[in-house]
């Protein structure tokens, strides 16, 4: 999970949807499990196979033309439920990228401290790449987390992308929260004593 | 600035990080089967224990069935996420509320009503209604299970403090409109996306004037206009719901309490980043046509004539049409319960409009309470006598329905008509057709077999 982030290049995955939830990436009844593995096999199940387990062809997961470690998306991606396997899906299907011009909190977060970097673009943006990969499969698309920056290869448009420094750090470096804050408990000790 | 949400927040900051994130402390963190195996796994691996485990409470409800609960869980991948919770509760020496126990139910309802939510906390847990311990004067939000094990490690989590918005809904809600169909309505005008990034206080008369029934459903449904948490500032209501539950302050701990507590509103100079407006005139029962919870029509209004791709979908999904009116639509389930609406006031109003009607022979109806405590109070009011009386069954608590990861599914293609927060596509089983709506709308669909206007039978 903790792999550590640079520059990535790579065509992309189009979902040209908007409000995709959380339910729709990884469906409840796929939440019974106590580990994290195997998720990805079950990403977006129910728009990839049909209920007797026959496979959606027109799906784009299922669309041979299109691959990728960047899945592209309408805005608003990733509301509804907080489950964390929904981040765990679509890094688990082999996603290191998600493109969208808007994510829900909860998800963003989850992304990101499973080391699946969310760029938020602008509307423009985000419909040019639509266009471009739609129209070319092979588009590339450059995301550079130490400028900050994401581009669209075919046209050479870029756009600035945000993250604090502290979770930049964090990615670059294979870093996560939980080391972060262990290494901080005297601080937290400290600040219950000063509260009670 | 000077916002209640400023004040909870601003008192349980650590630290900043520099470039980086807030360090906040955490006054509760709850935990359920299902967003929580893996921090304990993590937090094995790490060879960590828990930092404040007197300060977490699990319970498992969303795989729980809600029949036989005293037999083995017959699904042996539910029955093992359950027991997990268990076996980890014991393990990290965490309070847990199994199955069975009189303690037990959906986290949202019994947190609240042991007097575990408290006012001026701040309260996690892995699951986006979280929001709903707000109704409290809280700062509660859902996280996800990576942010479950920061707080199990350091009772401490890493987040950007959100944007803060003030939502007011002034006036007096009319006959058979309720808290739900406030929720639904505000998520219609702001859209599931219009209020990401932000934490909303509710006020305005409508507000303070619900109960706290009223006021737990209000913020239950927060986060589906995508914001982190919606929360009221307590007051009398407030101080009255909690007096005397089982974990509240008690004696002179109460009297101190409260009168800190009386201190937590915004200040007559809070500037929010965002204010909306609202007026309940302009309210009525509402339902979800669609196939996010934003897409919400008044009861007598028609589904809109046009919209975009996304819409499409969604109507072909549902199987119904642009411009069209929904009343006296046939349906095939009826759900009451969830975090949403599976308390006391939901049964009452649920049992006061069925009372004297009968069930519609072709409906099936699951009435989940959302605790055993719930359960019990149903019985001594005599709830279940009225219910059973019009042809409906009382079954045990649990998540059940809202998420189907028990038995409780509804078949793909047929219409239910449910209290819940979610009409994602399969959210209630693969195939599924959800309408949102109140206990009110769920009860008149229930005795007359299609999508009616409760206000006709009240």
């Amino acid at each position: 999970m903790k792999q550590k982030f640079d520059i990535i290049t790579s065509t992309c995955v189009p979902l040209p949807l908007e409000n995709v939830d959380t339910d729709q990436i990884i469906p409840a009844r796929f939440l019974k499990a106590t580990d994290k593995e195997g998720f990805g096999d079950n990403l977006f199940r129910d728009w990839r196979y049909r209920p007797d387990g026959s496979i959606v062809e027109d799906f784009v997961l299922n669309d041979p033309q299109y691959s990728g470690c960047i899945l592209v998306a309408g805005k608003n991606f990733g509301s509804g439920s907080s489950r964390e396997h929904a981040a765990w899906a679509i890094a688990g299907y082999g996603f290191r990228v998600v493109i969208s011009s808007f994510f829900a909190d909860i998800h963003k977060n989850n992304e990101l401290n499973n080391f699946v970097l969310p760029v938020q673009v602008s509307e423009s943006f985000l419909e040019e790449l639509f266009q471009t990969i739609l129209n070319n499969p092979g588009t590339l698309v450059e995301v550079d987390l130490p400028n900050q920056t994401v581009t669209n290869k075919t046209t050479g448009n870029s756009e600035h992308f945000d993250i604090n420094g502290y979770k930049k750090h964090c990615l670059m470096n294979g870093l996560d929260d939980i080391d972060f804050l262990v290494a901080n408990k005297e601080k937290i000790e400290k600040w219950e004593r000063q509260r009670s | 600035m000077n916002t209640l949400f400023d004040k909870i927040w601003d008192q349980h900051v650590v630290q900043v990080v520099a470039d980086g994130p807030t360090q906040l402390y955490i006054d509760r963190l709850y935990c359920h089967e299902v967003t929580s195996p893996q921090a304990f796994d993590g937090m094995r691996a790490r060879g960590l224990k828990c930092f404040r485990p007197e300060q977490i409470v699990c319970m498992p409800d969303h795989n729980t069935p809600t029949h036989d609960q005293d037999k083995p869980i017959s699904d042996p991948v539910s029955k093992k996420q359950v027991d997990t919770l268990e076996r980890n509760a014991r393990e990290f020496g965490l309070k847990h509320f199994g199955m069975m126990s009189k303690d037990n139910g959906i986290i949202h309802v019994v947190g609240p009503e042991k007097g575990l939510s408290l006012p001026g906390m701040t309260i996690v847990c892995g699951d986006s209604h979280t929001s709903t311990h707000g109704a409290m004067g809280a700062v509660a939000f859902g996280i996800g299970t990576s942010e479950v094990e920061m707080v199990m490690a350091s009772q401490c989590i890493l987040q950007q403090k959100p944007k803060s918005m003030r939502i007011t809904i002034n006036g007096q809600l009319g006959r058979g409109v309720t808290a739900k169909d406030v929720a639904l309505y505000l998520m219609s005008k702001l859209t599931t996306s219009g209020a990401t990034g932000y934490f909303v206080e509710y006020a305005g008369d409508v507000v303070k004037n619900l109960t706290m029934e009223g006021r737990l459903t209000l913020c239950n449904l927060s986060i589906e206009m995508g914001a982190r948490g919606g929360f009221i500032a307590p007051d009398e209501v407030t101080f009255e719901y909690v007096k005397g539950k089982e974990y509240a302050p008690k004696g002179e701990a109460w009297d101190k309490a409260v009168a800190y507590w009386r201190t937590l509103k915004s200040g007559g100079d809070a500037v929010f980043d965002k204010e909306l407006v609202f007026d309940a005139k302009d309210i009525e029962p509402r339902i979800t046509y669609g196939t996010n919870p934003g897409m919400g029509i008044g009861i007598t209004e028609a589904i809109p004539a046009e919209g975009d791709a996304n819409f499409n979908k969604s109507l072909q999904y549902m199987g119904f049409s642009a411009g069209e009116q929904l009343l006296g639509k046939k349906i095939d389930y009826v759900f009451l319960g969830a975090c949403t609406n599976g308390r006391i006031e939901d049964f009452r109003a649920f049992a006061s409009l069925v009372k004297g009607r009968q069930k519609a022979a072709d409906v099936v109806a699951w009435l989940v309470p959302g605790s055993w405590a719930v359960d019990k109070q149903i019985r001594e009011e005599g709830l279940d006598k009225v219910l059973e009386a019009s042809g409906f069954e009382i079954r045990q608590p649990g998540c059940s329905a809202c998420l189907a990861m028990n038995d409780d599914k509804v078949p793909a293609g047929k219409y239910a008509v449910s209290t819940s927060n979610r009409n994602f596509e399969g959210r209630q089983g693969p195939g599924a057709r959800t309408i949102l709506c109140s206990p009110l709308v769920a009860a008149a669909a229930a005795v007359t077999g299609v999508i009616t206007d409760p206000r006709t039978l009240l």
